[in-house]
């Protein structure tokens, strides 16, 4: 496939870039009360879940009510982790001035650190979405998800590493930010053992609640219990392990290289965005278990638009798509989970690129072609600097 | 109140006492992690809070075009407050919450837990027009605990002078009730300075005070009355009229900027500026567009002008090392309180509102004075 932002000029790139813009703006200005009733419902079911998935869990010897307070439970937590939590943090209900709401005080059910989680989710990850060799999102330190990542041996376990990282999902992501896989090669972002004294503190504090506090308290039934909420944590890792993974793996995302994406516009910075994201289809409560996660390609062009949105305006952005001639990547879970699994056995084996392999390093003629258009323009601020992101519009 | 109302209104206090003691405790900490004990009884008890203060609008009067008086009644983390304090209100309109100084116009020895609000609706005021057209029982706010150092202290002053202006007679009438209510028998003169004496929200309620009082004067006046026009500035004749010896008296004036420095200057030229106790309500502003100004990081002490440049460039360049982390605007890794003042939003050009509230510096440039807690 050719490289898509090879094929549009710097003027179509920045058309592009203010077409979004101002969409973005367009809805912005639109947010009030029916959003902030979305978000409180929401917050209620949740909490309403949890509590009768717990209240249930102590009349776990009854079969049914065992399993009725696991799923209860795990709709809790999943609800509580993708369309609540994941969105609340991005700064999605700031606007609102609700300090429930806050992106920057929010805490979650799970054993990640909020404060770590917006370090490597909304900073690293959205800014240098499917960079190689910045966003740390591609294979999460453990997994090999890119050719550009040398084959070894120790790549035969690609397949199990996977199954292992979807059923300790939540300590995977609870880690993610120590960045182990560095360890010896350079700092993380904060001290080790300052994000470790983090991890160690919210793992403890979801460990009392849900496999000592709670089974001891049912009495006789402990071991029930502890397996009740075992349950409702796997549950929450495997549904959110399989969503996320189809985010920026399926066939047809393209990967970037750090070179050229050094300096890039408004524009350039959506098309990355979209080129390295894909969408699931499904109906309005598979969007919302998904944490609109589904939408990934909107959630990644606006990452602090309410989630809710995304799908009145996923009809405009595919019509956006459509008259720039970009691809839209979409398709329904299985199709889309499908391709992941096929993508991360295939790179347990060395050999020959994938056929649809998009990847820029493979087409060396359409890095020289942009080259040439990024100097031609006059208007872009040059500071120098790296990565920093030019792509704010000047005042 | 009867024995067995007491007993009862006794043992709900113990009640909720106990209810808070537990729903704060420790165990039900750990078992409602992370989110918190209110978030649970939030389901089965709307205004429950730990200990924010909330309350709900009981009675909403329109005395006058143009204003609106509300009755509130709080839950039990309020305390009371004291004659001339102001409390921070919150209010949700379409989705945002707006928070508004208002001092409480009732007497300290009102019905418990209840206040009294007069809201002016200015003509660029977000707030106090929603209020004005909008407030209706049922309604709920949020308050801060009271605040101010404007206050009538203990022990009672025997001889007040109360001054106000406009919407600057909600705590100075707090003070007067409040007098009234514990047969206060020094001397008391009140004078307040409307527009027009009939359109005024408290002309009833001033005109039954009147004659509570052994030594209680009342003077309403109307600038823009046919009598009252050329009686807009304070005078030291006017003052004499109201009460001869008025330099002697604990004087407590509230009102517009003009108001408070014409008292200011008649009291420090007397050389009895040490009885003058001011609090200015200055009225809501338009904002401005331009981008210079004063900007203050109060957890550091540092103060700058303003260059036009982000907020986060410009802290930077003041020495200082916010986080950050995109700086476009996506991350909100460089979210920071805003204490006062506006900005500017660089990427849709949206102005703020003067509250507190949190921004993300990356994206914001001032637009007049601001104040940080950096």
């Amino acid at each position: 496939m050719d490289d898509p932002r090879a094929t549009l000029t710097t003027e179509q790139l920045d058309a592009l870039g203010e077409e979004l813009d101002a969409l973005r703006r367009r809805v912005m200005d639109d947010l009030g009360e029916p959003d902030l009733a979305y978000i409180r419902n929401l917050i209620k079911a949740q909490r309403a879940l949890e509590a009768s998935g717990r209240g249930l869990l102590f009349l776990s010897i009854f079969p049914p009510a065992w399993l009725a307070g696991v799923t209860a439970l795990s709709l809790s937590k999943i609800l509580d982790n993708m369309e609540i939590g994941h969105n609340v943090m991005h700064g999605q209900y700031d606007w609102t001035g609700d300090p429930t709401l806050s992106s920057s005080r929010f805490e979650w059910d799970t054993a990640c650190p909020a404060d770590q989680w917006r370090h490597s989710h909304n900073y690293i990850h959205h800014t240098y979405t499917n960079i190689l060799g910045k966003d740390r999102d591609i294979g999460y330190g453990v997994l090999r998800m890119s050719e550009s990542e040398p084959w070894s041996p120790r790549w035969l376990g690609n397949p199990l590493y996977a199954l292992a990282l979807a059923v300790f999902f939540q300590y995977g992501v609870a880690l993610h930010d120590l960045e182990i896989e560095n360890l010896g090669k350079r700092e993380a972002e904060r001290p080790r053992r300052e994000l470790l004294g983090g991890i160690w503190r919210k793992v403890r504090s979801q460990t009392l609640k849900d496999y000592v506090l709670f089974p001891l308290l049912s009495g006789p039934q402990a071991p029930l219990v502890l397996a009740g909420n075992a349950t409702a944590n796997l549950a929450r890792n495997l549904w959110a392990f399989s969503i996320i993974f189809c985010g920026h793996f399926p066939e047809g995302t393209v990967e970037f290289d750090e070179q050229d994406t050094a300096e890039e516009t408004r524009g350039e910075w959506y098309l990355r965005q979209m080129l390295g994201s894909a969408n699931l289809t499904g109906g309005p409560v598979f969007h919302i278990l998904s944490g609109n996660l589904s939408h990934q390609i909107e959630h990644h062009l606006f990452p602090d638009i309410p989630a809710r949105r995304y799908g009145e305006i996923s009809r405009e952005v595919k019509a956006i798509c459509e008259r720039y001639g970009l691809p839209y990547n979409s398709g329904p879970l299985h199709t889309q989970l499908g391709s992941v699994f096929r993508k991360i056995a295939r790179l347990a084996l060395p050999g020959a690129a994938a056929p649809t392999q998009t990847s820029l390093p493979a087409a060396p003629v359409a890095k020289k072609e942009k080259a040439a258009p990024r100097t031609r323009t006059g208007t872009r601020d040059r500071r120098g600097q790296g990565n920093r992101k030019r792509a704010l519009a000047a005042g | 109140m009867t024995a067995g109302r007491r007993s009862a209104t006794f043992g709900k206090q113990v009640f909720t006492e106990m209810s808070n003691r537990v729903a704060g405790s420790g165990l039900v900490r750990a078992l409602t992690a992370p989110h918190g004990p209110e978030r649970f009884l939030e389901l089965v008890a709307p205004s429950f809070a730990l200990d924010e203060v909330r309350a709900e609008v009981v009675r909403v009067q329109r005395p006058v075009p143009g204003s609106v008086t509300l009755h509130l009644r709080t839950n039990h983390n309020w305390r009371g407050h004291r004659a001339g304090q102001f409390v921070n209100v919150t209010i949700e309109i379409d989705g945002r919450r707006h928070v508004r100084c208002y001092s409480p116009a009732c007497s300290e020895h009102g019905p418990e837990r209840e206040l009294e609000l007069t809201v002016r609706a200015h003509p660029h005021g977000l707030v106090s027009r929603h209020l004005n057209d909008h407030a209706r029982p049922g309604m709920v706010l949020g308050l801060s605990r009271p605040a101010g150092e404007f206050v009538l202290p203990h022990p009672r002053p025997d001889h007040v002078l109360l001054i106000s202006g406009g919407s600057g007679i909600t705590p100075v009438l707090a003070m007067l009730r409040t007098l009234t209510d514990e047969g206060h028998d020094g001397r008391i003169t009140f004078v307040h300075y409307t527009q027009r004496v009939r359109e005024h929200p408290y002309r009833e309620l001033l005109e039954r005070l009147a004659g509570r009082l052994p030594d209680l004067g009342v003077r309403v006046i109307g600038t823009r009355d046919g009598a009252g026009r050329g009686s807009a500035h304070l005078t030291r004749r006017q003052l004499r009229g109201f009460d001869r010896d008025y330099l002697e008296a604990e004087t407590y004036v509230c009102g517009p900027p003009a108001l408070i420095a014409a008292a200011r200057s008649i009291w420090e030229r007397a050389g009895a500026e040490q009885r003058l106790h001011r609090e200015s309500f200055l009225p809501a502003t338009v904002p401005s567009g331009d981008a210079t100004g004063r900007i203050s990081f109060t957890c550091s002490g540092i103060e700058t002008t303003s260059s036009g440049l982000s907020l986060l460039e410009q802290a930077e360049r003041a020495g200082l090392s916010p986080a950050y982390g995109c700086r476009m605007g996506i991350c909100r890794t460089c979210t920071t309180r805003k204490l006062a003042g506006r900005v500017r939003d660089v990427r849709g050009g949206e102005v703020s509102g003067e509250e507190p509230q949190d921004i993300q510096l990356c994206v914001s440039v001032p637009a007049g004075d601001v104040e940080l807690e950096l």
